[in-house]
């Protein structure tokens, strides 16, 4: 009743083919621009800077897992190194370029991850499966070693991390210690919403069919005339592009240097592989709700446990933590394999049958 | 592929396998380089001599640091060997890749130590940790394996990345998360190292290294010996064959799954023992755990000797690069060598050293 696409008819072929067929679609999206556009009005710096930063930042990493996992069909552990290309890139480039905004450097940053995750995608052709995520953990241990070992990554700093410089945009201050949480969250805001767009039309789009061709039997989209070789090579080069620049934007706009290092290890490629497990494979949404659950829960956790009067200590709960989230993963695989992007159509579907069972 | 090729092969109708070809270069790059340091083209100094001569010099040197390094290596492989075993038998048994099996390893251990910890003999606690190891493989059969049947396999592989999860939260959880040291004295495990005096230069071996080898051998004759001849152990290779035909010759797959999980948790516990009386035992093992991968691929997911004969490669390679190689690129590459030898041997034997051809080539 409140989700029917029925009397809603198309007279062109442009309509029709449109992301948001339906109206209730485009008003849902509206709404949710509209909100994510004026929260920092409402919301406190707190909320905006360790909620809100932090979803969008990994909703953008997951978009680009899943455009290889999901979308694809290779399963990829090298998700943190491929974002650690991104920000060491954006990195030195801001550095060799100080006076190109900044915003231009962390998109194109994103350029030099895809090139090395092309590289690193090349075993695809020969392997797949398991056999591949284990090539992708050679690209991650690699990559993580050159961060350390490679002084002129990271321009010789004595802490051996990436030190993220003052850049200004229009005159306001987007990194360093000055920017607020409400002027990065827009800029990230801008950049996750611009981002995906393009995803969501690159993926209904032939590529994306291309993708979901070789996804789903790789024999017959050899058959039907799609060259593997390139289709493969593009979706690593795409979803390395994305993780890149998550990995940009969460150096320079979230953490604003220091723990270097160890944002890009092992422990974040499997982080992202949740969100994109939970969410849903294969549907951008789900990258959405899949990273909205996995940033959020522990800091639910720490922070909501003790409103609710259960007074725990911190060592505690990240055990507590780890162990939630091992559980629920297990149990989310059992209840809904397909994820949260699943139980989202059913809810639609229920909306739009209500108030009959069927 | 073979027979039309060789069919067309004309004159020279040899065929020669990539392995041999790999060979023939390695030969070849040995007789230039020779050849070359001969003429005097390539001398000291050289970033080629460095690469492809020095470190061989040096171990002609110094035959008794190669030594050492090599017996490094192979206890490291055998460690790494024997993780890379309890993933081959849950692989074969259950068609699961199972991601938690390093993480097994460092909660079984933990488990005993920190049994010891809460005042049993080391024994007690040994056997309770047995008791503990089967309990989780029941659990894992009937909340994890069990309502997952017949799902695709990178459900089943997110599910042990679970597993690893709340693995890790439970076992912090109960027995704390600081590092802890392994119980050696009370398991009666010797200590010490037993000088070698070779090629006029000594050789230091650690005792407990040398049980870590005699034990991993006794248990992989064990275990061959339990699949070979015993009824379990031909119902297990019966399930690794083929599922619906197990099943319906009266195999219980629950059972098995169990059975086998249990296994796995053993040599889970042995590793663990064996590990945590080199280093500590603590959750950071993790990383090193994830090296039983890299040895996979060059064994094979499905067989036991290539689990063994991979880790001695990786482990041996390791070191052996990591000492010789390793100063050229500035240390370090101990961290990524294995992960790199794997990658390059799949490229051209993707079905790993014994693996079975399951793997398309597209």
């Amino acid at each position: 009743m409140f989700y029917r696409e029925a009397g809603q008819f198309k007279t062109s072929y442009y309509a029709d083919q449109a992301i948001f067929p339906i109206l209730q679609d485009r008003i849902g999206v509206a709404a949710i621009l509209f909100v994510a556009f004026t929260l920092p009005l409402a919301a406190s710096d707190f909320f905006v800077g360790s909620v809100m930063i932090p979803f969008l930042v990994f909703s953008l990493a997951a978009i680009g897992l899943n455009i290889l996992t999901g979308y694809t069909g290779l399963i990829s552990l090298g998700t943190g190194a491929f974002m650690g290309v991104g920000a060491y890139a954006c990195y030195k480039l801001t550095t060799i370029f100080p006076d190109v905004p900044i915003v231009a450097h962390i998109l194109a940053a994103g350029f030099f991850s895809a090139a090395i995750g092309v590289i690193f995608g090349l075993p695809s052709l020969r392997i797949k499966g398991f056999y591949l995520a284990v090539a992708t953990l050679a690209a991650q241990f690699f990559l993580q070693w050159c961060f350390v070992r490679i002084p002129w990554l990271y321009n010789n700093n004595a802490s051996g991390a990436i030190e993220v410089p003052v850049r200004t945009l229009m005159g306001i201050d987007v990194t360093g210690a000055n920017a607020t949480p409400m002027v990065r969250y827009y800029v990230i805001l801008a950049i996750v919403v611009a981002m995906t767009w393009v995803a969501s039309n690159i993926v209904h789009g032939r590529v994306g069919r291309q993708w979901m061709a070789v996804r789903d039997m790789d024999i017959a989209a050899e058959l039907i005339g799609i060259r593997l070789l390139n289709t493969k090579l593009l979706a690593f080069a795409v979803s390395s592009f994305y993780c890149g620049v998550a990995g940009a934007v969460m150096m320079f706009l979230w953490y604003g240097g220091g723990e270097a290092a160890d944002a890009f290890n092992i422990n974040q490629s499997f982080n992202i592989l949740f969100m994109v497990i939970i969410g849903g494979l294969g549907s951008l949404i789900g990258s959405f709700f899949g990273a909205a659950f996995i940033s959020s829960f522990p800091t639910l956790l720490k922070f909501g446990l003790p409103m609710v009067g259960i007074h725990i200590g911190s060592a505690s709960v990240e055990h507590l933590t780890h162990f939630a989230i091992g559980a629920l993963i297990i149990a989310f695989l059992i209840v809904e394999p397909h994820g949260l992007a699943r139980l989202w159509q059913i809810g639609k579907q229920k909306l739009r049958v209500w108030p009959f069972p069927y | 592929m073979t027979s039309l090729d060789s069919a067309q092969g004309g004159v020279f109708n040899l065929k020669l396998g990539t392995g041999a070809w790999v060979l023939i270069g390695f030969a070849l790059v040995a007789v230039v380089t020779a050849l070359a340091v001969q003429a005097g083209a390539l001398t000291r100094g050289d970033a080629l001599y460095a690469v492809l001569v020095d470190p061989f010099v040096q171990m002609a040197d110094m035959p008794d640091l190669l030594i050492q390094t090599l017996w490094d290596g192979f206890v490291a492989g055998m460690l790494y060997a024997l993780i890379a075993l309890g993933f081959v038998l849950i692989f074969k048994a259950s068609g699961v890749f199972n991601f938690a099996q390093g993480i097994m390893v460092v909660f079984a251990a933990l488990t005993l130590v920190g049994l010891h910890e809460f005042g049993f003999n080391a024994w007690i606690a040994l056997a309770l940790t047995l008791g503990v190891m089967f309990a989780l493989a029941v659990a894992v059969e009937r909340v994890v394996l069990r309502p997952l049947v017949n799902q695709p396999d990178i459900i089943l592989f997110m599910a042990t990345i679970g597993l690893t999860y709340a693995l890790i939260g439970l076992g912090e959880f109960i027995f704390g998360g600081s590092p802890k040291v392994m119980i050696t004295e009370e398991l009666f495990l010797p200590r010490g190292s037993i000088d070698l005096k070779v090629f006029g230069g000594f050789v230091s071996l650690q005792k407990l290294d040398i049980a870590a080898a005699v034990i991993a051998f006794v248990m992989i004759a064990v275990l061959s010996a339990f699949f070979q001849y015993t009824r379990i152990g031909r119902a297990l290779r019966a399930v690794a064959d083929s599922h619906k035909a197990a099943l319906s010759v009266g195999i219980s797959l629950e059972q098995i799954w169990v059975i086998v999980w249990f296994t796995a948790g053993v040599v889970a516990l042995i590793t663990g023992i064996m590990w945590g009386a080199r280093s500590d035992v603590s959750f950071a093992l993790q990383i090193i755990a994830l090296k039983a991968l890299p040895v996979l691929i060059l064994g094979g997911f499905t067989s036991v000797p290539g689990a063994i004969v991979g880790g001695l490669i990786i482990g041996i390679g390791e070191k052996v690069g990591e000492f010789y190689w390793g100063p050229l690129l500035g240390k370090g590459i101990e961290a990524w060598l294995a992960y790199m030898i794997a990658l390059t041997f799949l490229l051209f034997r993707p079905q790993g050293l014994f693996g079975e051809k399951i793997i398309e080539r597209i």
